[in-house]
């Protein structure tokens, strides 16, 4: 298996150098591989960080060169009898047509092949669906368009956070991408916050989803679940080597289905002891009060970068909209001095608007009150997150 | 105009002298009122040529904005409209009505029956594609534009769409309606009208691969009508069959659009296994080898059809039996499968062949349509398929089985019978352009797509990494060669066709051709055989 497998990669490489050399240089982009995530032109599979990968990387080989053997010696009979029949050349076709022998052996070896080729797959499905004895539990929870990671159990328990794509990325893919020549080595796969996870040790992803299906895919830890709402399934890898892992979101969920990737980062065990610790620092330094009294220029400064993070792909900075999402600026819901449409909208959505109540209560607040005072709009009404709070009972 | 569209004067030997006045309506009546098997042919083949036009400009929009990394021509909205609606219009719009127009046209006259059994019927399926397919189209006009969900208008995804959702789902319930009728059509044609003479088992493979194709529709249309009236009421009468909110399953959605939706790429593809297997005998002069056999594994793949939809769906967590089970019963659609391209090559196999135009594209398809073989077992294979689902691998996949399998079968069985239906020859150095023209900027697109699809690149995306630009360089350039290409066949072949330019066609074009429809003349005779033919020992000629 083993040696198949390398000679295998041995073949890849020169493969992928010939092309290299040949076809693609010279062409405008100039970027690097991403290491983790896809390399320039990468012809196969990522290289595999966790067994189960490695073993679907063995399962693709084996597959390919199966069938290739078969392709070539098929086709091999075929362009023969094409060089060899033709009229042209003045054959003279035989009569026979019909073989009830060989159509039992054509039938019976396709059969044999085929039985063949799913024996070494079936161990592989029954190691992926073990999902159990996990080290660490994280649920991941796809959103439009973010992901929500929440640790469950083991080492971590009680952090959670939501990674979305980098801003920045974002607006660059508006301009029409990184300008030619420009080596934006991560472009839609930059992440504000990576998920972070020990090498080594057995990590169970439970996936869900609050709007839509989702996918949540790491082509090197050879994982890829749906993220399903209402319902949890599950997955897991075990990371061999520490580094940086990259996916992106792998069913389409919407508009900005290309603009939610996913970036692990997988640390050794004394860094993700050290991640866990920091983590909870900010955490609990971080903690909203929700009973809190805010005043207007804080809220709405809180509010600014909630909107930009969350609301402006869609209401745009200007908050003027776009299609069929509606404009804010003077939006008669956002400029009602009853706050109570509103706070239902977020919490709710309304027609292609998601439902944002996966965001704090005090991060609510405060983008009302900023979409209340910014624009146009300039009520001087202030939102408190316990109105929120009371909005979910 | 010319002899396909010109008012029926010809009659063939075998229609009645008393017949000779019949009282067909001229001018647009004749299109509107059609009861005529070929004029309904006609319509459906130049409707669906009209659709494949327009599916294709959607996939040059998407191919145009893959171009290069970052969005240029269209936002990530218009994008998923695009690929959702080029996906709807290429498999409703022009593969179905295709196929349903080759066998309008060709069933009738392949077993010797005067028409199909219900003509005012099919006068009805044919002009409820109209409707449909205008709102189709219509629904980019509609307020936040058409359906963006993909395809396979997952839910809950769908219950976000606008109001062009729901004139889709109509849409799609029309087209449905339309399919059921034709098949119905089709096996009641087939069952009660072949000649005397011809048992099903000397029926033409067209024949019999339309015969089991529309068993299959009537099976599952019903099903895909099932699934999008659940999507309809869960979107405005306070259902909640798929929507998580109300308790209830999105994944209840792809389980039956998939029992739907598996046989559906067989329904896309047998009658381009039929086509292909009466071109090959043709050109290599010699009869089908294992005809029977033919039959048999035509036959096994419309059964397994049945038990393997949960292939499309491995990642949305089956259990470990599930998807043994899924991928076992995938795995074995190769037997059958492989029975077929090794019986085409044995009938190639100490042939004398000639390669017109029509043959062409027959080993084109039989060459390429293998590749799209491989790669779907390679998907059937659950750990594999878990790595490259929903990834350009797929894409690469199901458009080397669509494209290269029923598009160019459908261009053999235009070159093939086009000298029938107008009674003029196509020219062959023109065949012979669009063939070669179409094979390469074909590959040139899609080969690159399966290592895109390695390297993970996620489908539907209107912007990729930098690392994947210039394969989608590569594929968005022979995208544009690809169309170009039909515009080429449009333009250059169809339409002089139509126009009753070329040399006249013989009653029989193909020197090793067999079958009662080359015992006509060229054109077909407006009617024809109003009284049964009598039949030889094989059913392929008329004995006096």
């Amino acid at each position: 298996m083993t040696r198949m497998y390398k000679e295998a990669k041995a073949l890849k490489t020169s493969f992928a150098g010939a092309v290299l050399m040949t076809t693609w240089a010279g062409l405008a982009h100039a970027v690097q591989d991403l290491p983790g995530g896809p390399a320039v032109n990468q012809l196969n599979l990522h290289p595999a960080v966790t067994k189960i990968a490695e073993s679907q990387a063995w399962l693709h080989w084996f597959m390919l060169i199966i069938c290739a053997i078969i392709f070539v010696l098929v086709f091999s009979v075929m362009f023969y009898s094409i060089w060899k029949h033709r009229k042209s050349v003045g054959h003279k076709a035989a009569d026979f047509h019909e073989s009830l022998t060989v159509e039992v052996v054509w039938t019976a070896i396709p059969f044999l092949i085929v039985i063949g080729m799913a024996l070494p797959a079936t161990k592989v499905i029954i190691a992926m669906k073990d999902t159990t004895n996990a080290d660490v539990t994280i649920k991941v929870t796809g959103m439009q368009w973010r992901w929500g990671y929440d640790y469950l159990r083991g080492e971590g328990e009680g952090i959670g956070f939501i990674s979305a794509l980098d801003r920045a990325q974002r607006e660059l893919s508006n301009e029409g991408g990184p300008k030619s020549g420009a080596d934006v080595v991560d472009y839609l796969l930059k992440v504000d916050k990576p998920l972070v996870v020990p090498v080594g040790r057995k990590v169970r992803i439970i996936t869900t989803s609050n709007d839509v299906i989702h996918s949540w895919a790491v082509p090197s830890f050879g994982v890829h679940q749906d993220a399903i709402p209402g319902f949890v399934r599950d997955t897991w890898f075990m990371a061999e080597k520490v580094g940086d892992y990259y996916g992106q979101c792998a069913k389409i969920c919407g508009k900005e289905h290309a603009y939610m990737p996913i970036h692990v980062k997988v640390l050794s065990s004394g860094d993700y002891t050290a991640w866990v610790e920091g983590e909870k620092k900010k955490m609990a330094a971080l903690a909203d009060d929700p009973s809190k009294v805010w005043a207007l220029a804080e809220l709405v400064k809180r509010g600014e970068k909630v909107y930009a993070a969350n609301c402006a792909a869609c209401h745009l900075p200007s908050g003027k909209g776009q299609a069929a999402i509606k404009p804010l600026d003077g939006s008669p819901i956002v400029l009602d001095a009853d706050h109570g449409k509103q706070i239902e909208t977020v919490l709710k959505g309304r027609n292609v608007m998601p439902s944002w109540k996966a965001l704090s209560d005090t991060d609510i607040a405060a983008v009302i009150t900023y979409t209340k005072n910014n624009w146009s709009n300039k009520t001087g009404q202030l939102v408190q997150p316990a109105e929120i709070t009371q909005a979910r009972k | 105009m010319s002899a396909v569209l010109d008012h029926p004067s010809v009659h063939g030997h075998h229609s009645h002298a008393g017949h000779d006045a019949h009282h067909a309506p001229t001018g647009w009546r004749r299109w509107v009122y059609a009861t005529n098997h070929k004029d309904i042919g006609t319509l459906y083949l130049l409707f669906s040529l009209t659709m494949l036009m327009l599916g294709g400009v959607l996939a040059l929009l998407i191919r145009a904005e893959l171009f290069q990394p970052g969005l240029q021509f269209v936002n990530p909205e218009l994008f998923n409209q695009l690929t959702t609606m080029h996906g709807l219009i290429m498999v409703f719009g022009a593969i179905m009505p295709a196929f349903v127009g080759f066998a309008n046209w060709m069933i009738p006259i392949q077993i010797g029956a005067s028409d199909m059994a219900f003509a005012r019927m099919n006068n009805f399926s044919f002009w409820l594609l109209i409707p449909a397919g205008v709102m189709l189209v219509a629904t980019f006009f509609m307020p936040g534009g058409a359906p963006s969900g993909g395809w396979t208008i997952y839910a809950p995804l769908t219950l976000q769409m606008g109001p062009s959702m729901d004139v889709a789902i109509f849409g799609l319930h029309i087209l449905g309606a339309s399919s059921i009728m034709g098949s119905i059509n089709i096996i009641v044609t087939i069952l009660n009208m072949r000649a005397p003479g011809m048992p099903l088992m000397k029926m033409p493979m067209f024949c019999w691969t339309w015969l089991i194709t529309a068993f299959l529709l009537i099976a599952v249309m019903p099903v895909l009508a099932g699934a999008i009236t659940m999507t309809l009421t869960d979107r405005h009468f306070g259902t909640s069959f798929f929507n998580p909110a109300g308790g209830g399953d999105p994944v209840l959605f792809q389980h039956i659009f998939w029992f739907f939706g598996h046989p559906e790429v067989y329904i896309m593809i047998l009658p381009a296994f039929g086509i292909i297997s009466q071109i090959v005998p043709a050109f290599a002069r010699k009869k089908l080898f294992g005809y029977t056999s033919m039959v048999y594994a035509t036959s096994s793949i419309a059964v397994l059809s049945f038990i393997v939809w949960g292939h499309h769906m491995f990642t949305t967590g089956f259990p470990v039996a599930g998807q043994l089970f899924f991928m076992y019963a995938t795995m074995l659609i190769a037997v059958p499968t492989a029975v077929k391209i090794f019986n085409w090559i044995a009938t190639m196999w100490r042939g004398s062949m000639t390669f017109e135009t029509p043959m062409l594209f027959a080993v084109g398809f039989i060459f390429v349509f293998t590749m799209g073989g491989f790669t779907g077992l390679i998907c059937a294979m659950a750990p594999v398929d878990i790595q490259i689902q929903d990834t350009y691998y797929v894409v690469a996949h199901f458009h080397y089985v669509l494209v290269a399998g029923s598009l160019y079968a459908m261009f053999a069985g235009y070159y093939y019978w086009s000298p029938k239906w107008t009674g003029v020859m196509y020219s062959e150095t023109r065949g012979k352009i669009h063939f070669w023209w179409s094979l390469i900027s074909f590959n040139v697109t899609f080969f690159p797509m399966h290592f895109l699809g390695l390297a993970g690149m996620p489908r539907r995306y209107a912007d990729y990494p930098m690392q994947f630009a210039d394969f989608n360089a590569v594929a968005s350039v022979g995208a544009f060669f690809f169309g170009f290409a039909q515009l080429y066949f449009v333009l250059f072949v169809v339409i002089p066709a139509m126009r009753g330019k070329g040399q006249p066609a013989p009653q029989r074009p193909w020197e090793g051709a067999e079958g009662l429809e080359w015992e006509i003349p060229s054109p077909a005779p407006f009617h024809t055989f109003e009284t049964p033919p009598k039949l030889d020992a094989s059913a392929t000629k008329i004995v006096a």
